[in-house]
């Protein structure tokens, strides 16, 4: 292997199961809570599930953070998965007022959708979704991220209480509809991309992202 | 558009994978990391796993299972049984499950919960529900499959879980487990009546109608199946049939799937 993958080890429960997946597509990534080891590595992949104060406060404390926003100053190719994905945000409302890395401009707020018939619809909300180009815009927007190649109805596996909501619009790259409303489902800026669904978890379609992520 | 998710459910004794009825009298079905490879290579949208004898060894056995099925089948995994701190939680985490089931500890002390769903996330944090009926349009919330009674009313306890910080429910009819004679629309109905977070109707899906029912007159979020696929009385294409009937969102599986030509990585 060449290049060199580092996945950011900060506490965060899903890296087994996004290191398994990663070795499926035949790369041994480095599971790294080195600073040094971040800011050299070729890519960088940042898991994350739970909570947004709490996975903020341990990449913090560990001072990765920094690592992280050193290696974005680099401009290759950056992967945040769901909380690593709303890490990048400026600010977050999950159990009070928590900062992210500001990365992206915006904020992460609780999903309070309602249906047609006025009923809340439940959160966490989990399942299969396919994903679509924002809106005034067609699949061009996916060249070049790990997106290329999503094919239409091509669906992922999400679980969140809690979505993304960047400042400007253009950092969207891609939403699902929840009940006629458009929640971003990956967002990009420059050579950083974050995906709100578990590619580690939405089986084919989700290896083949993972594997366009390793190949950019 | 209605999502449903299709989630097998594999009770495991002793590396076996068993079906029971009424979560009684267990047969053996197979080796369970082969036919989850098999459920998740159909198209199953998770797979559900419960250690049946863990709280006769205090503990969950699965380890070795899941992380079997976590390093090639790459959808998400929820492991019960004999679950009971939440350094269990981490090691099974560890080992590539996204969620825990927990049933018995939680009833004695609810905090558990609490503790799991902080550091873990809410996500990770599903309460496994066993119900009895007991009386008309009510239920008692069972534990060791349905052998102990906890005292509890099923639904004033899912409303209880919930308020602790749980992320979804598994709701069990044992009236209805193992019959294939539908789900307890009633018993889902009362539960997601009183939640706001996904529930997870499990026990008596014998046919495709029945899902069907379940789609029409329930807010479930997920339906778990076991002895109507173990049995191969139906398979996740039957079911993925009777969600895109109803309207439900169906998600694409690769090209080959429909004709069994592609199995899971192995």
């Amino acid at each position: 292997m060449s290049s060199k993958c580092a996945v950011v080890d900060y506490g965060s429960g899903n890296v087994f199961s996004v290191m398994h997946a990663l070795r499926s597509l035949g790369i041994e990534a480095d599971l790294s809570r080195d600073p040094e080891h971040i800011v050299t590595a070729d890519r960088v992949l940042l898991p994350g599930v739970g909570a947004f104060g709490r996975a903020s406060q341990q990449l913090r404390s560990s001072g990765l953070d920094e690592a992280i926003g050193t290696f974005i100053e680099t401009g290759r190719p950056f992967l945040g998965i769901c909380v690593g994905m709303q890490l990048l945000m400026e600010e977050g409302y999950e159990f009070g007022t928590h900062p992210g890395m500001g990365i992206i401009p915006g904020t992460v707020d609780k999903i309070d959708i309602a249906d047609d018939d006025g009923r809340r619809l439940r959160v966490p909300l989990i399942g299969w979704h396919a994903l679509a180009p924002p809106p005034g815009q067609d699949a061009g927007i996916f060249r070049g991220t790990p997106l290329e190649g999503v094919r239409d109805g091509d669906a992922y596996y999400f679980v969140h209480s809690f979505a993304v909501r960047p400042a400007n619009p253009s950092a969207v790259l891609a939403t699902v509809t929840h009940a006629g409303q458009q929640v971003p489902a990956a967002i990009r800026k420059g050579n950083v991309i974050g995906v709100q669904f578990h590619p580690e978890r939405s089986g084919e379609a989700g290896l083949a992202l993972l594997d366009r992520f390793l190949k950019l | 558009m209605r999502n449903l998710r299709l989630i097998p459910r594999l009770d495991v004794k002793q590396n076996w994978l068993i079906k029971g009825v009424q979560m009684e009298g267990w047969r053996k079905v197979g080796d369970p990391a082969e036919v989850a490879r098999r459920y998740a290579a159909q198209g199953a949208d998770e797979l559900v796993f419960m250690d049946v004898v863990a709280s006769l060894y205090e503990r969950n056995n699965l380890h070795e299972i899941v992380e079997q099925v976590a390093s090639s089948v790459f959808i998400p995994l929820t492991v019960g049984g004999g679950i009971r701190t939440p350094e269990d939680v981490g090691q099974l985490l560890a080992r590539g499950a996204d969620k825990v089931a927990l049933n018995t500890a939680a009833t004695r002390d609810p905090k558990l919960i609490t503790e799991i769903s902080d550091q873990f996330g809410a996500q990770a944090t599903v309460v496994s529900i066993e119900a009895i009926r007991n009386g008309a349009g009510r239920w008692q919330a069972m534990t060791d499959n349905g052998r102990n009674h906890t005292g509890r009313d099923a639904v004033e306890w899912a409303r209880e879980v919930e308020a602790c910080g749980a992320g979804e429910l598994l709701v069990t009819s044992i009236d209805c487990d193992g019959l294939g004679k539908g789900y307890e629309i009633d018993l889902i109905r009362r539960i997601t009546d009183v939640v706001a977070i996904p529930v997870v109707a499990s026990g008596g899906v014998g046919s495709a109608a029945h899902l069907t029912d379940l789609i029409d007159r329930t807010e479930a979020s997920a339906a778990a199946i076991a002895q109507a696929l173990h049995w191969k009385k139906l398979t996740i294409g039957d079911l993925r049939a009777v969600l895109a009937g109803a309207g439900c969102f169906v998600r694409p599986l690769p090209e080959g799937v429909a004709d069994g030509s592609v199995e899971a990585r192995s």
